[in-house]
């Protein structure tokens, strides 16, 4: 299973290239990074929240970027579809109709936020030490198409056919539970259908008059 | 990289241009619809000055940004709705043999999903208004944009499905003839669910200039309110040259290969034409009927065109 991958992507050898001789896709990798951490830092220290979310914008959208120059197009793509066309819109959408000041919200503060730092910067350190002692001398070659969508939909219906079905048992149960819970509050009170327009009857007769004056 | 050059530069111009000729279609042919006769004067013969006349009055108008508003946000907006749709030329394949700005290996992917960006446009300008009835307008777009987002993306899945590519190059070469009676459901959906993507009439509703004053853009004047109109016929261009690439086979047609790039553009002009024609004739319809046509009838309606094109495309394959 992982020879397959492999050949899909390119040959794990130690590596024979030094990192003190980049090529241009690797400084504009690290060029992008940066700017996806300086995106994400704003976005955690705004004080206007619809900054922050706008923030967030630029950083999964320089993700995608980095997604791109990995030679992984679709999971870019995927990237760009689901979190800025829809997580982000959602979270906007959300913070609008709630609260959304234009300006500086200081309520937003939150006070657990050296231990938000703490947590966030140990999350950071074992994914780093994990990732580069896992893949410490490996050197993977970026050919174009690596990460197409035939080699990425050959892979996934090849070898990750199960846990494919099992997410996507998972969403369906959430989709299903979503309506379940919207629908709920159906029953409770009388609506006006929607499509017909409707006056209110008066309550009782004192107040027909004004009713009918409007 | 001058080749690269030179095609971002061509995607460009005819970003600039081809809307404005939409623009000056679709003056005319109100006029010529509705009879009337204010965009006919300027310029004489047939008012051919009004577009020109319509860029002179954005052009010297104030550009105004509301005191309360959050002035960055509120400037950036009409880029963030415009710029999704110079992305989206970039890959919209004209003729055969790499007529295309780039070739993208998950072209209808890319579309659709670079497409779905433009809504930041519209919540951006609503939200930094500082205005009520522009936060409202711009909450109602986004609910409709995103609610229609997801029958036009199974409808483009149907053709992706059909051609067993995602490259729009590739669905192109897998293209026959017979294609079009097959998908017709789905050119259905995608051309209805872009429209209302677009905000055009009969879906305008969070737009409406006499419902909540133009929606999100009621506080924006002159260049700024230009470009959001410009990338409404964007928006127009690119909805009816993808139409016609996945669903009406873009370059195919009797003339020979070399001429496509004709095709092409013929089949998106008549599909703009249907565009204004939509406009001018139907009446708008209400945001309570919006949201059930588009979960109630586009999207069990491309169900089955799913439905129907993996049925076909297996019973074909044996």
């Amino acid at each position: 299973m992982t020879t397959a991958l492999l050949a899909a992507t390119g040959s794990l050898s130690p590596a024979a290239r030094g990192f003190l001789s980049p090529t241009g896709v690797e400084i504009v990798f690290v060029l992008v990074g940066l700017a996806v951490l300086g995106a994400a830092l704003i976005s955690v220290t705004t004080k206007q929240l619809v900054h922050a979310a706008l923030w967030l914008v630029v950083a999964l959208g320089g993700l995608a970027i980095e997604f791109l120059l990995l030679t992984a197009e679709f999971v870019a793509w995927v990237q760009v579809l689901i979190y800025l066309g829809s997580v982000v819109v959602l979270v906007l959408f959300g913070l609008m109709l709630t609260r959304a000041p234009i300006g500086r919200s200081p309520d937003a503060d939150s006070g657990n936020r050296w231990i938000a730092l703490g947590v966030a910067l140990a999350a950071a350190g074992t994914l780093v030490t994990l990732v580069v002692d896992a893949f410490r001398t490996s050197w993977i070659d970026l050919s174009a198409g690596g990460g197409s969508t035939a080699a990425t939909g050959a892979s996934l219906f090849r070898y990750w056919v199960l846990p494919f079905e099992a997410l996507s048992v998972l969403l369906l149960a959430a989709l299903v539970g979503a309506i379940v819970i919207s629908r709920t509050g159906k029953d409770s009170g009388a609506r006006p259908r929607p499509g017909k327009l409707r006056t209110r009857r008066p309550v009782d007769a004192s107040a027909a008059p004004q009713q009918q004056e409007r | 990289m001058l080749d690269t050059l030179l095609r971002c530069l061509a995607a460009l111009v005819v970003l600039l241009t081809f809307p404005l000729i939409i623009g000056q279609t679709e003056h005319k042919v109100m006029a010529h619809m509705q009879g009337r006769l204010g965009p006919m004067y300027a310029g004489g013969f047939h008012g051919w000055a009004q577009l020109v006349a319509d860029g002179v009055k954005f052009a010297q108008k104030e550009e105004i940004v509301p005191a309360g508003a959050d002035r960055r946000v509120f400037q950036l907006a009409p880029a963030v709705a415009l710029l999704p749709y110079l992305l989206v030329l970039l890959a919209i394949p004209v003729g055969p043999n790499g007529f295309v700005g780039e070739a993208i290996d998950a072209g209808i992917f890319f579309v659709l999903a670079v497409m779905g960006i433009g809504v930041l446009g519209s919540l951006m300008a609503g939200w930094a208004s500082a205005n009520k009835f522009s936060l409202l307008g711009g909450l109602r777009s986004a609910a409709q944009l995103m609610s229609y987002e997801l029958p036009m993306l199974l409808a483009g899945a149907s053709v992706a499905m059909a051609a067993g590519t995602v490259s729009l190059p590739g669905i192109l070469d897998q293209f026959h003839w017979w294609w079009i009676p097959w998908q017709a459901i789905g050119a259905f959906v995608f051309f209805t669910a872009g429209l209302a993507e677009l905000q055009r009439p009969p879906f305008d509703m969070p737009v409406a200039d006499s419902e909540i004053i133009f929606g999100a853009y009621t506080e924006y004047t002159g260049l700024r309110f230009a470009l959001f109109l410009l990338s409404e016929f964007a928006g127009i261009l690119v909805l009816c040259a993808l139409t016609a690439v996945l669903f009406l086979g873009g370059w195919h047609g009797p003339l020979p290969d070399s001429l496509g790039w004709l095709w092409t553009l013929l089949k998106t002009f008549a599909l703009a034409f249907v565009v204004i024609w939509a406009r001018v004739t139907f009446p708008r319809l209400r945001e309570d009927q919006l949201m059930r046509f588009a979960w109630t009838v586009l999207i069990p309606l491309a169900l089955l065109q799913l439905a129907l094109t993996g049925i076909i495309k297996v019973a074909i394959s044996q």
